[in-house]
């Protein structure tokens, strides 16, 4: 099977012009990279010069990896359900594109922007750190290996939220609900970048390794699990082929 | 005509578990026809065009959309000849006309996009409002950018779902009027509606299904089929002895009366009835107000079709 990479360029291209577009999904994408960027400067502020040194023993930078798993998990649930209930889905399932080429699409509109911002968010926490943080805090705080783990995992865990995602919006009937089960869906990976950025889950390079190769072979299995699942019957009528 | 058939359907079937969508469809269209598939609500108008689509998958049966055999593996290939718009164009408000376009001509892989989508654009006369937000466009309006999205590929079959429904008489004069120039340069056409007198307007052939396919055949050949053609004759007075004058006349089967003074004539032929009538009806010194033949329109066919089925369904 060959992909049309013209036909992935033309849904990834109007994704980013709808998503640009759509207010409510643009404040919705705005609000938790907020929250998980002004929570962690508003603890890291609090600790004086001389409580900086306990910060190393903490990942304090992981915490942030909760971005690229619950943003991609908001925008991707709305990719088939949205275009569902618009009434938009039936009209582009009837041109010759491949449902492994809309999944794939759809996916990297979702990944290219939640990607960006995640970054963003850690880019500016950095900045923030570096310039107003107590003296000492910024060099205990931002550490080689948690640095290189955010700009590794960042895109696998985006990667695996959008998949998930994707899977749920293909089944949910109502945007709302996908959404919700979503979020719902990505707490496990919020829920264990929270606990090794807490030092509860010590952070190792086995660890690293063992994550990493989980999340890459979850990211290429999404994309074929989710293939399989777009049923184009199911989502035009509602029942099953 | 090209006789060659561009959809060809053998006793296509389709259930949704013990629900029956439509059953035991079989027709063929030639290049180049228009035809109308009319049915009431729920008669499985939609899920025929969805099917033959490649949207849904038929339960049993078989078919041929544009030459190639509807089955899963030719899926792309046969979405590649076709275009299908559906009740709701489904556009994407948020773009432009030009935008939505875009998109679609290169889900099309259509070769000189530009090209197509500027054809496309005149073709429905919508150049001055290419970069217009769609979500701001009437709904004759989106029509007519739903039609100009079908058009982009060139299809060899063109599927039109309900294509005036909800529309104002303007806008769905200017409907009729795209449509009637596609069928007109060679495109074919399977147009869904339940609007009768526009299959009657535009269609080369229509087709009434009621989950089954009750008639097939061209509008004037369904009247035919299904009423016997009259005359309608109007004098100022009752006559003496309309036996005499209308009886033995060639072409004229039995008369009947029809009010005071008038009468409704059983014909076969109205070229030979209709001067042999008035004949005799200037020979028995009557004073002739009318003599007209009684059109039965396509809706007293549908009419028949539906109230039969009904029927059925009491008994």
């Amino acid at each position: 099977m060959t992909l049309s990479k013209r036909r992935i360029r033309a849904i990834f291209r109007k994704e980013l012009r709808e998503y640009r577009r759509n207010a409510s999904l643009v404040a919705g994408m705005a609000i938790i990279p907020l929250v998980f960027l002004i929570q962690p400067l508003v603890s890291v502020f609090a600790v004086s010069s001389g409580a900086a040194a306990e910060l190393r023993h903490r990942h304090e930078l992981l915490y942030l990896l909760a971005i690229p798993a619950l943003v991609p998990a908001a925008m991707a649930a709305y990719a088939v359900v949205g275009e569902r209930q618009q009434g938009t889905l039936e009209p582009v399932l009837s041109t010759p594109i491949r449902r492994e080429e809309l999944v794939l699409s759809k996916a990297m509109a979702v990944f290219a922007p939640s990607v960006a911002i995640a970054y963003a968010v850690f880019g500016v926490f950095i900045a923030c750190v570096e310039l107003f943080a107590h003296r000492g805090v910024a060099s205990a705080l931002i550490a080689g290996p948690d640095v290189l783990a955010q700009v590794i995992f960042t895109p696998l865990i985006a990667g695996w939220s959008i998949w998930l995602a994707i899977a749920i919006s293909t089944r949910a009937s109502d945007i709302r609900v996908a959404q919700q089960l979503s979020l719902l869906a990505s707490l496990p990976t919020v829920a264990l970048t929270t606990l090794i950025s807490l030092n509860v889950i010590h952070p190792s390079i086995r660890l690293a390794i063992l994550l990493g190769v989980v999340l890459l072979i979850g990211n290429r299995l999404g994309w074929r699990v989710v293939s399989a699942a777009f049923d184009r019957e199911r989502l035009v009528t509602g029942s099953r082929s | 005509m090209d006789r060659t058939p561009a959809l060809a359907v053998q006793d296509l079937s389709k259930r949704f578990g013990d629900r029956v969508a439509f059953q035991g469809l079989s027709f063929e269209i030639g290049y180049g026809e228009v035809f109308g598939f009319l049915g009431p609500n729920g008669a499985g108008k939609t899920t025929t065009v969805r099917t033959l689509g490649t949207l849904i998958a038929p339960t049993s049966g078989s078919a041929t959309v544009a030459g190639i055999r509807l089955a899963p593996e030719n899926g792309v290939e046969i979405r590649r000849r076709i275009a299908v718009m559906p009740e709701t164009p489904g556009l994407y408000l948020r773009l432009s006309v030009l935008e939505n376009l875009e998109c679609f001509a290169d889900l099309y892989e259509v070769p000189d996009a530009d090209e197509r989508i500027d054809r496309a654009l005149r073709a429905v006369n919508l150049v001055d409002r290419a970069h217009d937000p769609c979500g701001t466009l009437s709904k004759g309006l989106r029509q007519r950018v739903g039609l100009a999205r079908a058009l982009l590929s060139d299809p060899q079959v063109l599927f039109l779902d309900e294509p005036t429904a909800g529309l104002d008489p303007v806008a769905t004069r200017d409907v009729h009027e795209l449509i009637a120039g596609l069928g007109n340069s060679g495109v074919t056409i399977f147009l869904t509606t339940h609007r009768l007198e526009e299959a009657e307007r535009l269609c080369d052939r229509v087709a009434i299904l009621n989950t089954t396919l009750r008639t097939i055949g061209r509008p004037d050949e369904l009247r035919d089929r299904l009423f016997t053609r009259t005359l309608a004759v109007r004098t100022a007075g009752p006559l003496a002895d309309p036996d005499h004058v209308f009886g033995g006349l060639p072409a004229v089967d039995g008369w009947r009366e029809d009010g005071a003074a008038g009468y409704v004539l059983a014909i076969s032929d109205a070229s030979v009835a209709a001067p042999a009538v008035a004949r005799a009806l200037v020979a028995a010194d009557a004073d002739v107000l009318s003599i007209a033949e009684a059109r039965h329109s396509l809706e007293d066919v549908y009419m028949e079709m539906i109230d039969e089925d009904a029927e059925v369904q009491r008994a």
